[in-house]
């Protein structure tokens, strides 16, 4: 299980270019960071006021220098400090280039659900549906199934949405889909699925790219 | 009130609160969160609360000291997750709960704060949080609207100020404080070091002291955050 976690979130982590500007959410898109090149130059925003965040300090966190789940981090060189206002200013303007969330169902045309689970999981949205709707790009990552089995990617969420025709990209551990005009393109397999996996296990339609055959 | 000297003592903020009030808060999970003014709001005794901000804290961490008391009767915000009790009393029906995205309820709060009247937005649209919320159509594209907030009083976490009230924060600590200092009838901030009028640079100033009321001299913070648990 924690397994999984990681090869999702390595295989996220190559999504983050050079010169992006990045938001990750709570859950597996926080374990992205570790697995990114150094080389690669990129600022990490959070919602609670910071753009340019760094690693967890190893001596002497500060309990005023959080990320948005809380846990202290580092700021970077060229990093700032800035009110709520702002920050969600930079998010749905569209300043932010790319953000990785978690999610609970993705349908066939990007819709993301990844807020409510009603009468079981309510813990709210926090700035879910801001950085849907404002993120130049959204990649959802989620596994593949729920855990009793049921597919995640569905013809249309039954579970409340966050936002309408947001996710561009969704990575599981068993493949990389494609959100493109409202299809749903099938792009990659990961290391150990093939693609009857990932159709017993995946309820929307979707196209197989000819990239998958490269 | 001496304009030019708010520092008062947490004897006489207690008599400020009051049952049933409309209280806004600052901070994010608890970061922000002015701690001393937590526990004299808790001693004050105050019952039927309408509380709004970003989140419940922690159960031991920010607001969600008081909320796990069950005093508050509703709450305005964008996450409890961190807080399972808050969870609980609004599952039992003892907390309303109204969930508004992050940064709208933020731009709410500044609305209500510096004089406007709402504003539109699409964000939300086609989600659950739409509903009761009026649309409003401008050139064949439709918006909600967001109405703004204000609360009778409001509270705010503040790492240095001067005696009129000028206001700088510390960090990620920051977070909506500079909005919520800005809407409240009675602002309060507790504030970790108070300095003479001039001894700040006026450019560093983040909230001017014409939007606060009152200031205490912080206990600093008396909680254990989450990582250090």
């Amino acid at each position: 299980m924690g397994d999984i976690r990681q090869v999702i979130a390595q295989r996220a982590s190559q999504e983050v270019c050079d010169g992006m500007i990045v938001n990750l959410g709570i859950g597996i898109p926080s374990l992205i960071p570790d697995y990114i090149d150094q080389s690669i130059r990129v600022l990490f925003q959070s919602e609670n006021g910071l753009l340019g965040f760094g690693p967890t300090p190893l001596n002497n966190p500060d309990g005023a220098l959080c990320n948005a789940a809380g846990y202290p981090v580092s700021i970077v060189k060229g990093g700032s400090y800035f009110d709520s206002a702002t920050s969600f200013g930079m998010i749905r303007s569209g300043r932010i280039d790319l953000a990785i969330l978690g999610a609970l169902q993705v349908n066939m045309n990007g819709d993301l659900a990844n807020w409510i689970v009603p009468g079981k999981r309510v813990p709210g949205v926090g700035g879910a549906m801001e950085l849907a709707y404002g993120a130049k790009n959204l990649i959802a990552l989620m596994q593949h199934c729920q855990k009793d089995g049921r597919p995640k990617i569905v013809k249309k969420c039954t579970l409340p949405i966050t936002a309408l025709s947001c996710v561009t990209k969704i990575i599981t551990e068993m493949a990389v889909f494609e959100v493109v005009d409202s299809n749903l393109n099938l792009v990659e397999l990961m290391p150990g699925y093939s693609l009857e996996d990932v159709k017993n296990n995946t309820e929307a339609d979707f196209n197989i790219s000819s990239q998958l055959y490269n | 009130m001496d304009k030019f000297n708010k520092v008062v003592d947490y004897e006489f903020v207690k008599s400020l609160f009051f049952d049933k009030m409309t209280l806004l808060f600052g901070g994010f999970g608890g970061v922000g969160t002015p701690p001393s003014l937590i526990d004299c709001l808790i001693d004050s005794g105050v019952k039927n609360v309408h509380l709004i901000g970003n989140d419940a804290g922690f159960p031991w961490i920010g607001m969600g000291k008081f909320i796990v008391l069950g005093r508050a009767k509703s709450l305005v915000t964008s996450h409890i997750g961190s807080n399972p009790v808050a969870g609980e009393l609004m599952n039992k029906g003892a907390l309303a709960v109204e969930f508004s995205p992050q940064g709208i309820l933020t731009e709410r709060i500044r609305s209500g704060g510096v004089g406007l009247n709402g504003f539109l937005t699409e964000v939300g649209m086609g989600t659950i949080l739409a509903k009761n919320k009026p649309v409003v159509k401008i050139e064949n594209k439709e918006y909600l609207y967001e109405a703004p907030i204000t609360g009778d009083i409001a509270i705010v976490h503040a790492k240095k100020a001067d005696k009129f009230g000028n206001l700088i924060f510390d960090k990620t600590a920051r977070n909506n404080n500079p909005l919520v200092a800005k809407a409240g009838k009675i602002t309060i901030a507790e504030v970790d070091e108070i300095v003479d009028m001039g001894a700040l640079d006026p450019e560093e100033i983040i909230v001017p002291g014409i939007f606060v009321h009152y200031m205490v001299p912080s206990g600093g913070i008396n909680w254990k955050w989450v990582w250090e648990t």
